[in-house]
């Protein structure tokens, strides 16, 4: 009977000596050297005082964390903070109720928050169209241009001057072609977020109405001239073999990685792939169409952000505040900028890493911040929103694929991508 | 027959309570939730929802896709079913030709079935990879422009070699059974009457295989139907266009790639329906015995 009762007592006393500390839990999607990152992170941040524990949990990729913490929410479980991808964006400002706007939990925990402390392309991409930061910006990625220095030397091009336009793309890959430097001249990870979203921006041209979406519900303008065209030369280059097409999403790497390709367009977030398959590498900004007034402009964001779920305790909120206060300070930015490759979100670490010489030694790993600082943004270069854009990126996509097929003509798949994602646009928002 | 009657009321109850209570937790439960969403429209957070009776079910069955899906999938499980049976049957009359090693034969034909869905997919993606594949190399050495990343058929056939690879194993075991049940006699006799090996296969060996043949050909049907669904995500995530993206692969991709709650549940439900008719069709003829000589 005694020992149970100790048993018991000791059971106990356990929760009471840990409930002076609130627990946070942190449901993520990062692998590999990024999720030391958030170990690291938190680690720190526990380290730094003691009122609170952050407990960053993996749940898989993108869309599973993101399936996970919707489930976990519908069965009254949610996490505190869940790390959401560019493209969930929209999903998670529809769901008012579920989430808590990070501007909100910021002011209510006691902390200033100053908008214009942020990189304005990252804040603006993550705030509501009444201008409240919903979100925060954890990693930020924009994409930029890799090419493989030793194809362009044997093909005769200058290993110094990466092509700019997309005319010298489509020039540089089929001499790399034709001299037979490369099997292939250039490919593309992830073409809806590169060579629309991106390139709507980049061009100054729109991609939907109410500002790509940001306004409001958008209607699709991807059948505009210029994506005609952009897409026509790059089914054209592909059925010369000059264009190989690697995958919906970022297998592309691997035709880049191999020393198929000669150029690669790909997330700034995937230098470290290319960095450890030890190729004679070089960065350029993102290409831009030279017939386009006023480009290149500014590229938009990917990457993803961490929203608050609703219905915590105060002290909860008050806790993912100071995190969250934590995370924006400028050398915990500054750590995560360096180590991860991803962006930083304030202009304090940014200054900060220029200033400590990190852009002297790699000066490429600036590129992706200055094409997305570079302008003031347009109303067509804040980003793109849609409710369902998984699913308006997913049509594009079949479009592509059936374009590359030789199916039809970039007019025909551009068209009919615009009239189906319109169609699946007016559905889910229930019209 | 006497009927033995156990004197017991609760204690049956209490061994059968374990699978009963697994029954309607993960199967009654769910399945329950899925009708009840398949009339519902909602959002993916479940903030608001309304009901909009069979609205779901009409806009899936109208849904050019959907019809596209269906289509998919009949000719993706005919092809894995057809391939995968005769290969099996193939191999397993072959088998009983070797006179020595038979044992070390079968365990190898045996092994793919203990690799998991997923990972066969991968397997078969890193061959046929068009741009780092090991057999890849050699098709477009042959003059073949190898693309499945494009190329619709050529993804269908890579998934459909890809199933029916890890489903051989399966089916050569039963037939290896069904053809040691097969009494030597009857061959012995073909034979003295001057049957040739063929003639001796087609009337007195595969009629007496048909229970074998039948029963697996409810199964792979099965198999193709519903537990292919890790090799397409692995090999084509149901591209490119939609040309590889079966009834299953779609519940997925719109339940849980686009939030679409209420479409999937209702695509849900018609699989529901589609098993259980194929269940009780199995039950029914299998029950009754195809062929017994």
């Amino acid at each position: 009977m005694k020992t149970v009762n100790l048993l018991v007592a000791g059971f106990v006393s356990l929760p009471l000596a840990a409930q002076a500390q609130t627990e946070i839990s942190w449901w993520h999607a990062m692998t590999g050297a990024n999720s030391e990152v958030v170990e690291k992170i938190a680690g720190d941040f526990n380290a730094s005082q003691s009122d609170y524990v952050v407990k960053p949990v993996f749940k898989g990729t993108y869309p599973e964390t993101l399936n996970a913490g919707i489930a976990a929410f519908r069965a009254g479980q949610a996490p505190d903070i869940i790390q959401v991808f560019d493209v969930g964006t929209g999903v998670m400002m529809g769901a008012q109720g579920a989430i808590k706007p990070v501007a909100e939990v910021l002011t209510e925990a006691g902390f200033s928050f100053d908008k214009s402390q942020y990189l304005p392309g990252i804040v603006g991409y993550y705030s509501s169209p009444e201008g409240e930061m919903l979100s925060f910006p954890y990693n930020s990625s924009s994409p930029i241009l890799f090419y493989n220095k030793d194809i362009f030397e044997k093909a005769g091009l200058d290993v110094n001057a990466p092509p700019k336009t997309w005319a010298e793309v489509w020039a540089a890959a089929r001499q790399v072609k034709e001299s037979g430097a490369a099997t292939c001249g250039y490919t593309s990870t992830w073409l809806t977020w590169i060579h629309t979203e991106n390139f709507a921006a980049w061009n100054n041209v729109s991609w939907g109405s109410n500002e790509n979406g940001l306004a409001g519900t958008p209607e699709l303008a991807v059948n505009g001239p210029l994506f005609v065209k952009h897409f026509q030369e790059l089914a054209d280059l592909g059925k010369e073999g000059v264009f190989v097409y690697g995958g919906r999403t970022s297998e592309a790497k691997q035709n880049f990685t191999s020393g198929e390709c000669g150029i690669l367009t790909e997330s700034s977030g995937g230098l470290g792939d290319i960095v450890k398959a030890g190729i004679n590498y070089g960065i350029g900004q993102l290409p831009y169409d030279e017939t386009a007034t006023g480009a290149p402009q500014n590229t938009v964001p990917g990457g993803a952000s961490l929203w608050v779920m609703g219905g915590k305790s105060d002290e909860v909120y008050k806790g993912v505040g100071t995190f969250f206060n934590y995370l924006s300070q400028t050398e915990v930015q500054q750590y995560l900028h360096e180590v991860s490759g991803y962006l930083p979100v304030t202009m304090a670490a940014y200054e900060a890493t220029k200033a400590s010489g990190f852009y002297d030694t790699n000066p490429a790993r600036e590129v992706p911040i200055t094409q997305m600082m570079g302008k003031a943004p347009t109303e067509n270069s804040k980003g793109v929103r849609a409710p369902n854009l998984p699913q308006i990126r997913d049509i594009l996509n079949e479009e592509f694929e059936k374009m590359l097929a030789g199916q039809q003509t970039a007019e025909e798949a551009m068209t009919s991508a615009a009239t189906r994602g319109n169609a699946a646009i007016k559905e889910a928002t229930g019209g | 027959m006497r009927r033995t009657v156990f004197p017991h009321k609760l204690l049956p109850w209490l061994l059968l309570a374990p699978q009963l209570a697994i029954t309607l937790i993960f199967f009654y439960w769910p399945a329950a939730q899925a009708f009840r969403q398949s009339v519902l429209r909602e959002d993916p957070f479940g903030l608001s929802s309304t009901f909009v009776g069979l609205a779901n079910f009409r806009k899936v069955l109208n849904d050019p896709a959907y019809l596209n899906a269906a289509q998919v999938t009949v000719v993706f499980s005919l092809l894995v079913a057809f391939f995968a049976m005769t290969i099996a049957l193939f191999l397993a009359v072959q088998v009983e030709k070797i006179v020595r090693g038979k044992g070390f034969y079968r365990t190898l034909m045996i092994w793919p079935y203990a690799v998991a869905p997923a990972i066969a997919g991968m397997l078969w993606l890193f061959m046929f990879n068009p741009s780092f594949g090991t057999l890849a190399w050699p098709l477009r050495q042959l003059g073949i422009a190898w693309n499945p990343l494009l190329d619709g058929e050529q993804a269908m056939a890579l998934v459909v070699a890809a199933a029916t690879w890890k489903q051989i194993s399966y089916n050569f075991l039963f037939f290896v059974a069904g053809l040691q049940a097969i009494p030597k006699s009857l061959l012995e006799a073909a034979a003295i009457d001057g049957a040739s090996r063929r003639h001796a296969f087609w009337t007195i060996v595969f009629p007496l295989l048909t229970p074998t043949t039948f029963f697996l050909l409810v199964v792979n049907t099965v198999y193709a139907l519903f537990d292919t669904f890790g090799i397409i995500h692995a090999v084509t995530s149901g591209g490119p266009g939609r040309s590889t993206e079966t009834l299953v692969y779609k519940v997925y991709n719109d339940g849980f790639v686009n939030l679409i709650m209420g479409d999937s549940a209702a695509q849900s439900v018609i699989l529901m329906v589609i098993v259980i008719a194929l269940t009780a069709f199995q039950f029914r003829f299998i029950e009754k015995r195809v062929h017994y000589g």
